[in-house]
């Protein structure tokens, strides 16, 4: 099998439902965290009610279904910055309709001065502020547009 | 062909228009790509509170009574892209029944639901990167992509691996099925080679006799499997 390249992707499909969510799924600490809500929307404005986020940061791991709004949320810790690169958590968006998962990041709105030196924001050029959650007292606020307006900058796999 | 090729040509673009849900849904701006190091090197997550007991593997015990339909064995190894085992990855699975209903609310397909069965399934592999579930086959179902489509019986897989880049959710199919040529979701991987590392092989040293049909399907993960031993 080796050389043959990886086993292709396709998509998770609308009905993963019923076997994805684990118990406290969303909560990737049991302490202390940062809770970010957002909203999955698709090229027309609207919810994506049928999607999956996964959140990476370090060894911690998190999922959510979105729900009918296409909103989802969890509480993670926020990681330190590591050299250049400013915090920031690694987001999976899986749905119907996305052949294959697209990657993103999520950065932090009170981390101005490493956000401005990190090397990821830097090569999203003008589209780096979609990759920047927004402080709604307390809350941090990251909505994800798969396409048009506003589109989220997503990362090669 | 180099490996990079190779590999492009066997996953699916984000925009395919023959399959409808990827037209609101794939980006259009091109992707960024990051070096290699700062994306595909990051190890994964610990996911050992994802719940997974021995009974997880074996979907016909489940429940009160046996389900109906074609009893199976899935079996095979997930591999590193050096073809090494990727050992105690969590696998999960998921599926219809044999009548080619979800247990999941929002499936409306008129086919009947079975009470012993639910369809979901989850393990860790072993030391030499094996899972193994006992099932039943799950029957085509009716999508409303076009008139008349209908999806060819698959098994949805849900792997990690052992870094980020390594993730993959895909699908597993069964060898001669009629609806495998017409699927938009298979056919939307370029390389035809890539289509049938999706499909099984029926395989009758996994085949138990007097009980169960033994299909066998590898899978190859990105990346390289870094970590010596899993805890
Ligand atoms: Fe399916």
């Amino acid at each position: 099998m080796a050389g043959q390249g990886p086993t292709p992707s396709q998509t998770v499909g609308p009905f993963f439902g019923f076997a994805m969510p684990f118990p406290d799924d969303t909560r990737a600490v049991s302490g202390d965290g940062v809770r970010i809500e957002g909203q999955l929307l698709d090229g027309a404005g609207e919810p994506v009610p049928d999607g999956l986020i996964e959140v990476w940061q370090g060894e911690e791991f998190a999922r959510c279904r979105t729900d009918p709004e296409g909103v989802f949320h969890f509480v993670v810790s926020k990681p330190p910055a590591n050299g250049s690169h400013a915090p920031h958590l690694e987001l999976y968006v899986f749905a119907r309709g996305l052949l294959r998962q697209l990657a993103t990041r999520l950065y932090f709105p009170d981390e101005e001065a490493a956000n401005a030196a990190d090397p990821a924001l830097e090569l999203a050029g003008d589209r780096r502020g979609t990759l920047v959650a927004r402080d709604e007292g307390g809350i941090l606020r990251f909505d994800i547009r798969l396409q048009g307006e506003g589109e989220t900058v997503f990362f090669e796999l | 062909m180099s490996a990079q090729t190779t590999e492009e040509a066997f996953e699916p673009p984000y925009l395919w228009p023959a399959y409808r849900s990827t037209v609101l849904r794939a980006p259009k701006q091109p992707l960024v790509r990051l070096p290699s190091e700062w994306f595909h090197t990051i190890p994964g997550p610990v996911y050992g509170r994802v719940p997974v007991r021995p009974e997880d593997a074996d979907l016909t015990r489940q429940h009160a009574g046996e389900p109906l339909g074609e009893r199976i064995i899935l079996t095979g190894r997930v591999l590193d892209s050096d073809g090494r085992p990727v050992r105690g990855t969590l696998v999960e699975i998921w599926q219809a029944n044999a009548a080619g209903r979800y247990v999941d609310p929002s499936d409306q397909h008129p086919a009947p639901l079975d009470p012993n069965f639910t369809g979901a399934g989850r393990c860790l592999t072993d030391a030499e990167g094996r899972y193994r579930f006992v099932t039943v086959k799950p029957g085509a179902y009716p999508w409303r992509n076009d008139h008349n489509a209908w999806r060819p019986a698959h098994v949805h897989f849900s792997l990690f691996g052992s870094q980020l880049s390594s993730r993959l959710v895909t699908q597993m199919y069964f060898p001669g099925d009629p609806l495998i040529p017409q699927d938009p979701i298979l056919e939307a991987i370029p390389d035809p080679r890539g289509r049938e590392r999706l499909v099984a092989a029926f395989d009758r040293e996994v085949t138990q006799p007097e009980w169960a049909l033994g299909y066998r399907w590898d899978i190859v993960l990105r990346g390289r499997d870094a970590t010596p031993m899993e805890a």
